[in-house]
């Protein structure tokens, strides 16, 4: 067989299946992963502001929802995933525009600092939110 | 020499063999430039919103910035989740029919949440009557 042979050196588009796990693959899939999750979080937070027009009764019904640990854990993946997509768009944005960050070794520290970002912003947010508030 | 075979009018469209051109990349970056202003003020206002119960959130949304920022986001939202799932859809479902399919619901939970969700906006703020 010939096709074992195989030795484009042209890249190959991120597949699961096909590509080794290194931090612009995983910052790439999880873009996509955490806008998919993004969407799933618009569904609750649509049903919050759906609520809040319904009346009292419908909005304690949500807010329940929201306060059950269950509920508490899903809205803190949520924000972990809304801040990682927030810092890699912006990244998106600025290959776009300014055309920077496209060296390997930049391309993967960023991609590590929008990982860290989701994740340490959102212990931030969710600790300032239960403290102060 | 390759030969061209794209027709004068085709050329100055330019939109190429997908038929839409840049047109999906450019509202993505457009809605997405949007979001990083809306998303940073939603996340603190749903907080603050949400921290004083039904009362709290009703007299917080009743507020006119409030109430203009929220239905901003909402579109800006529900726009740019359109585009993407529309992506992810494309790229994953194989199926003509299933895909079409999908891509129609994608578009009508998109435009009812939003039409929802902004009337909401909308009639808590009115309600306030301030």
């Amino acid at each position: 067989m010939s096709g074992s042979e195989w030795t484009d050196p042209r890249p190959m588009s991120p597949h699961l299946q096909v590509w080794k796990w290194h931090w612009t693959m995983a910052s790439s899939i999880f873009h996509r992963v955490s806008g998919v999750g993004n969407y799933l979080g618009a569904l609750l937070v649509s049903a919050w502001l759906i609520a809040l027009a319904s009346g009292a009764e419908a909005y304690g019904t949500v807010e329940a929802v929201m306060l059950h640990p269950v509920g508490q854990i899903l809205l803190f993946f949520w924000l972990v995933s809304v801040l990682f997509h927030l810092a890699n768009g912006l990244r998106h944005l600025i290959w776009d525009g300014p055309k920077a960050g496209f060296e390997p070794k930049a391309a993967s520290m960023w991609s590590i600092v929008n990982f860290a970002f989701g994740i340490v912003a959102a212990a931030i947010i969710w600790s300032l939110a239960t403290n102060l508030f | 020499m390759s030969t061209n075979f794209k027709t004068p009018a085709a050329a100055a469209r330019g939109l190429g063999s997908a038929k839409s051109g840049t047109g999906h990349h450019i509202k993505q970056r457009v809605s997405a430039i949007a979001l990083l202003f809306l998303i940073p003020w939603f996340l603190y206002a749903v907080i603050a919103a949400s921290r004083g119960g039904y009362e709290g959130a009703t007299a917080w949304l009743a507020q006119p910035w409030n109430a203009i920022l929220m239905i901003l986001t909402l579109g800006a939202a529900f726009y740019h989740m359109r585009l993407g799932m529309q992506v992810v859809i494309e790229d994953y479902i194989q199926k003509a029919g299933m895909k079409q399919g999908l891509l129609i619901l994608n578009t009508f939970v998109c435009v009812g949440l939003f039409t929802a969700t902004a009337l909401s906006v909308l009639k808590v703020w009115i309600s306030a009557g301030l």
